[in-house]
């Protein structure tokens, strides 16, 4: 799994921080901060969650495993 | 439950499409249909009124998914054709177009209708936003014309007054409450509001009524208040709050209130669902019926409707959120906040316009909202789903006075 963020889109809600905090933290304006790119398999279900409930559909995921 | 043969969306925006992602996700493989009364593929609303309105972005960014990720999906889109019936113990949709659409589940996703003016029919340079299509007619009106007058002070008037101004425009918003945003955010932080909205040149006529629009040969002059006095204008925006779009589905055999009318798992009938600003249901957690007109919850009522549909057993419980970007603000606000909260800044200064404030309730912290504090604000939810007592939450912080 890649993690790309689309940071324009990023309105700064950190559902996706709540949801996957080893692979998700915030700026001091809110804005996404990518920790992990290529999280380990155990992670891929948070971020998959993550990215399902963006309120600014800034994650996007390109699975091939 | 087995997973239905079929089942068909209408509304094809974020709500709508959520539904139709999480059902592929979890391993859905029947027959999947997306309807949408506008031609235009999914996309988001909430940078309408700002980022596509200033231009900032051209419409297509704001397109919630590619081409290639809505084929990936295998559903029909059927797009540019409304439902304008459903007849519920049928499970059938009929369209403007004429076709008829039956599955075995249907999930409504039809949103809002904007509220309109009587005197704004047949009159141009007078606008709502909700479309993508209004949004660029409304930032071709703006660009010719340099007074504007918003009537209507909640969240999307606002948002439009704050990229209107930051368009260069003179900009005044017109409004009932007594702050903007006063029904949202409460009279004090509706009072920061204002604060910052004069600060950056936006004239607020607040506590006042709309009367009429003033037009002449088929173009609006003018707003008349209630007081007799006509605020000029080249472009009027309204933005008056919206309905849920229930009409098409008078006799269809729901029930609709506020709304289509669910149970706790967002069901309205036998194979019927609602998801996003259209459905009202019950809240297991609150005990009581509740509508959410907010982008999150399209997402998490979808997603939990998919489980749904595909057997799974779940009351639909969030904790509602909701965010607004003005000038240089960013406010966030979780939970609820009760009009009649106590309020309590915990966390920066309001004069220096970065500030955490509780807003309690029956002795329980209620809401959060953050303004321009993202990763504290973040924090402080814990006390809206944890219940915190107000005077825990609280401690030595400063109470603002009601």
């Amino acid at each position: 799994m890649r993690v790309i963020v689309d940071l324009p889109k990023c309105c700064g809600a950190g559902q996706c921080v709540m949801i996957a905090p080893k692979v998700f933290d915030q700026q001091d304006d809110g804005i996404v901060i990518l920790l992990d790119e290529k999280p380990p398999k155990e992670l891929h279900a948070a971020v998959r969650e993550a990215a399902n409930v963006c309120p600014g559909a800034a994650i996007r995921l390109e699975e091939s495993e | 439950m087995n997973a239905p043969a079929s089942v068909l969306v209408v509304g094809a925006s974020a709500g709508g499409l959520a539904v139709a992602e999480a059902l592929r996700r979890e391993g859905y493989a029947g027959k999947l249909t997306l309807l949408g009364a506008e031609r235009h593929l999914p996309y988001d609303r909430p940078p309408l009124s700002k980022k596509v309105l200033s231009g900032a972005w051209e419409a297509d960014k704001a397109r919630l998914r590619s081409e290639a990720e809505l084929a990936k999906l295998d559903a029909e889109l059927v797009l540019g054709d409304a439902a304008v019936h459903l007849d519920a113990a049928a499970r059938e949709v009929t369209t403007a177009s004429g076709r008829s659409l039956r599955a075995e589940v249907i999930v409504l996703a039809t949103g809002l209708e904007p509220r309109r003016l009587p005197s704004q029919e047949g009159l141009s340079g007078v606008h709502v936003l909700r479309t993508v299509d209004e949004t660029l007619a409304l930032r071709a009106d703006l660009l010719a014309g340099p007074r504007v007058v918003v009537v209507g002070d909640g969240v999307l008037g606002t948002e439009i007054a704050a990229t209107a101004r930051g368009m260069g425009l003179t900009v005044t918003v017109v409004g009932p409450q007594p702050a903007p945003m006063a029904s949202q955010l409460g009279p004090v932080v509706g009072g920061y509001l204002a604060r910052l909205h004069a600060d950056h040149g936006v004239e607020l006529r607040l506590g006042v009524a709309v009367s009429d629009l003033v037009g002449e040969g088929g173009r609006v002059r003018g707003v008349r208040l209630a007081s007799g006095e006509v605020l000029p204008a080249d472009v009027v925006v309204v933005a008056i709050g919206s309905r849920p779009a229930i009409g098409w589905l008078e006799g269809s055999g729901l029930r609709l209130a506020d709304g289509i009318v669910c149970d706790s798992r967002c069901q309205a009938a036998e194979g019927v669902y609602a998801v996003g600003d259209v459905a009202f249901w019950h809240h297991e957690g609150l005990g009581t019926g509740l509508r959410l007109e907010n982008r999150t919850n399209a997402v998490e009522q979808g997603m939990t409707v998919a489980a749904n549909i595909l057997g799974k057993d779940r009351p639909y419980t969030p904790v509602p959120y909701f965010w607004t970007d003005q000038f240089d603000a960013k406010i966030q606000v979780f939970g609820f906040l009760p009009s009649d909260a106590e309020v309590a800044i915990v966390e920066g200064d309001p004069a220096r316009r970065q500030f955490v404030a509780l807003y309690g309730s029956r002795g329980k912290v209620k809401g959060v909202l953050g303004w321009n504090m993202v990763k504290q604000t973040r924090q402080h939810r814990q006390h809206v789903v944890d219940g915190t007592a107000w005077t825990d939450a609280v401690g030595k912080a400063i109470l603002v006075p009601r």
